[in-house]
């Protein structure tokens, strides 16, 4: 039996395809004049890590039996994952232009059916928790070793069907899934400010409830870490899988910026989704050290 | 001999899954109800139940079904196609997931539950789903025999499955074949096209106007989608005026397919659609329900000679 050994890369390598990762999204979001930003950037350093520092996969192979499974279930984070699985070699980087074009393999939400390396559809907010305990279950049911990642955003936890998971995934003991909540604190629209009923902070839908308690109180383990922290996130998922034989799914709760890496998309809803302007490019292309790719495009 | 098709669906899965180790079933707490219980004493080890949650039982079946599990759900068909139809639509329909939805209860006939447990417009839902397939059986038997057939196909199965039984229609022997129509009577007054456990009692009904000097055609639609529409059509050719007889809404359910068909056909027929009107039922013993809202034997009989004595003779 010949085992792998697989060359983790530096912090600062991961920092540098995130910076590639965050330029590639809004840039093929301004080509393709349609797409989400703020989420796809909150969540890519949790991304970049996954696929370059954490599951086992091989994107000449996609579809190998005992791959690690990832589940995107806030799937209008699309070209946050087709970013990085274009960078680890699933499909070419210059397809990435294709996105939201017609006749293309990159949808607006995943689809399994057409594009490499996605292992559940996704779209529809909620669902993918569901799917990845199914697959968790699976693996325990033929006695396979690979482990199940869904990342989840804040807002999505919303829906009903979330939670209806959590319960399952406990009662089935999944050690073998980890969902990843990209707490980024910033919905589409949210609460206005003012209106009937808005209680708490606009700044996150969760306030006034305790996340780590209530999925320590349905019986998973819970991860909190700064998202953005490279360190941290390798230790988390590092973590999560040293969890297994203890029949508890983990959560790791990851705290956020959303629009992170680029100064105009930071911290503000008003960039869930948008279409940067020439100069606004620039701008991020010069923040994000990408600025060779803007001069090569223009 | 008549049994119930549920019944027979619990017995069948203990029969597939001994010969198929992908087949796994989910259950969402009606096991009692459905008969997966028959499956769970059988496999227990094959059989998970996840409470009552429906959404997430079809989203760990869809989950299993990538590891090349082939998952049937059991539940209540409303459950499916109210309560968890995104869940059906998004990880099964729209990925050719190979799970058997298992609908039981469906139609009026349902314990006397009620209106919030009778699934009357799940052929309009389901059939308009791009990707699915939906199968309507008549009896034990041919429920039987869609489940063998469904458990080798590569797609998304909606099986509508009735909770109490009817008289038989099938032997043991009957073969499913998806897509065709089958034309149990013949009779040259009227056509009348049925479908699931209604034929039953559109075939006594036949008997019933034959007594009155009345030949019905009785035709079978088992196979909702996929549907060999030619074929139905070419059952309808001639001068009988056409009724459709459903346990279903008349909108959108069988009534509204052979419309479809007809009004894109050269037939130029009239077509008309018996069924539950457009409201709600109530809770209430079988005889009443199948009596109130027209369904038994005498008042689709009665129902089908008014028909005849209003309608205007008909041009084929």
């Amino acid at each position: 039996m010949v085992s792998q050994t697989r060359v983790r890369p530096s912090t600062q390598e991961l920092e540098r395809l995130a910076r590639e990762g965050r330029w590639h999204v809004i840039n093929t979001v301004a080509k393709s004049k349609a797409g989400h930003i703020g989420g796809p950037l909150s969540a890519m350093d949790l991304l970049v890590s996954l696929y370059f520092d954490e599951l086992d996969i091989d994107p000449g192979s996609p579809v190998k039996e005992d791959r690690d499974r990832f589940i995107l279930s806030k799937g209008h984070c699309a070209i946050g994952l087709y970013s990085v699985l274009a960078l680890r070699g699933y499909f070419p980087v210059e397809e990435l232009a294709t996105f939201d074009h017609g006749d293309s393999r990159l949808q607006g939400h995943p689809d399994m059916k057409l594009t490499p390396g996605i292992d559940a559809s996704s779209g529809s907010l909620g669902q993918g928790l569901s799917a990845g305990a199914g697959m968790a279950l699976g693996a325990k049911q033929l006695g396979r070793d690979f482990h199940t990642w869904v990342m989840l955003g804040d807002g999505e936890i919303e829906e009903g069907m979330v939670w209806e998971a959590v319960y399952s995934a406990r009662r089935f003991g999944l050690d073998n899934l980890t969902a990843i909540i990209d707490l980024n604190g910033l919905q589409q629209y949210g609460w206005p400010a003012g209106s009937p009923g808005d209680r708490f902070d606009r700044s996150n839908p969760w306030a006034g409830v305790d996340l780590d308690a209530v999925f320590t109180g349905f019986g998973w383990n819970t991860i909190v870490i700064d998202g953005h922290d490279f360190d941290a996130i390798r230790a988390a998922y590092a973590e999560a899988k040293s969890n297994r034989g203890s029949g508890k799914p983990t959560v790791i709760l990851a705290n956020t910026t959303k629009g992170k890496g680029i100064s105009f998309t930071e911290g503000t809803y008003i960039w869930h989704n948008g279409v940067a302007t020439e100069e606004q490019l620039r701008l991020a292309a010069a923040e994000l050290a990408q600025i060779d790719s803007i001069e090569g495009a223009a | 001999m008549s049994r119930a098709q549920r019944e027979v669906w619990g017995a069948t899965m203990v029969e597939l899954a001994a010969s198929d180790p992908r087949i796994v079933v989910l259950d969402g707490d009606l096991a009692t109800s459905t008969k997966a219980d028959t499956f769970a004493d059988a496999y227990p080890d094959r059989f998970f139940e996840i409470g009552i949650a429906e959404q997430n039982m079809v989203g760990m079946a869809f989950g299993l079904s990538t590891l090349g599990f082939r998952p049937w759900l059991s539940s209540f068909g409303v459950f499916f196609t109210h309560r968890a139809l995104d869940s059906v639509r998004m990880l099964l329909a729209q990925t050719d997931a190979p799970v058997r939805i298992a609908a039981s209860y469906t139609g009026l006939l349902n314990g006397s539950s009620g209106k919030t447990h009778q699934d009357i417009e799940d052929l309009a839902i389901m059939r308009a789903m791009p990707g699915m397939t939906v199968i309507a059986p008549a009896d034990a038997a041919e429920a039987r025999a869609a489940m063998i057939w469904a458990a080798d196909h590569d797609g998304p199965v909606y099986l509508r499955l009735a909770r109490d039984a009817v008289s038989d229609v099938f032997g043991d022997d009957h073969v499913f074949t998806p897509g065709a129509v089958l034309t149990l009577r013949e009779g040259g007054d009227v056509t009348l096209v049925s479908t699931g456990v209604q034929t039953s009692r559109v075939l006594a009904a036949a008997e019933l106007l034959a007594a009155d000097g009345v030949e019905a055609k009785v035709v079978h639609v088992p196979s909702i989608k996929p549907l060999d529409g030619g074929a139905l059509l070419e059952t309808l050719r001639g001068d009988a005026p056409v009724i459709t007889i459903e346990e279903h809404s008349v909108i959108g359910g069988l009534g509204g397919l052979v419309a479809e068909l007809v009004t894109s056909s050269d037939l130029g027929m009239r077509v008309t659609r018996l069924g539950l009107a457009d409201g709600w039922s109530e809770s209430a013993p079988n005889d009443f329900l199948l009596d109130k809202y027209g369904l038994s034997p005498v008042r689709v009989a009665e129902q089908v000679r008014a028909k005849l004595s209003v309608l205007a003779p008909v041009r084929s």
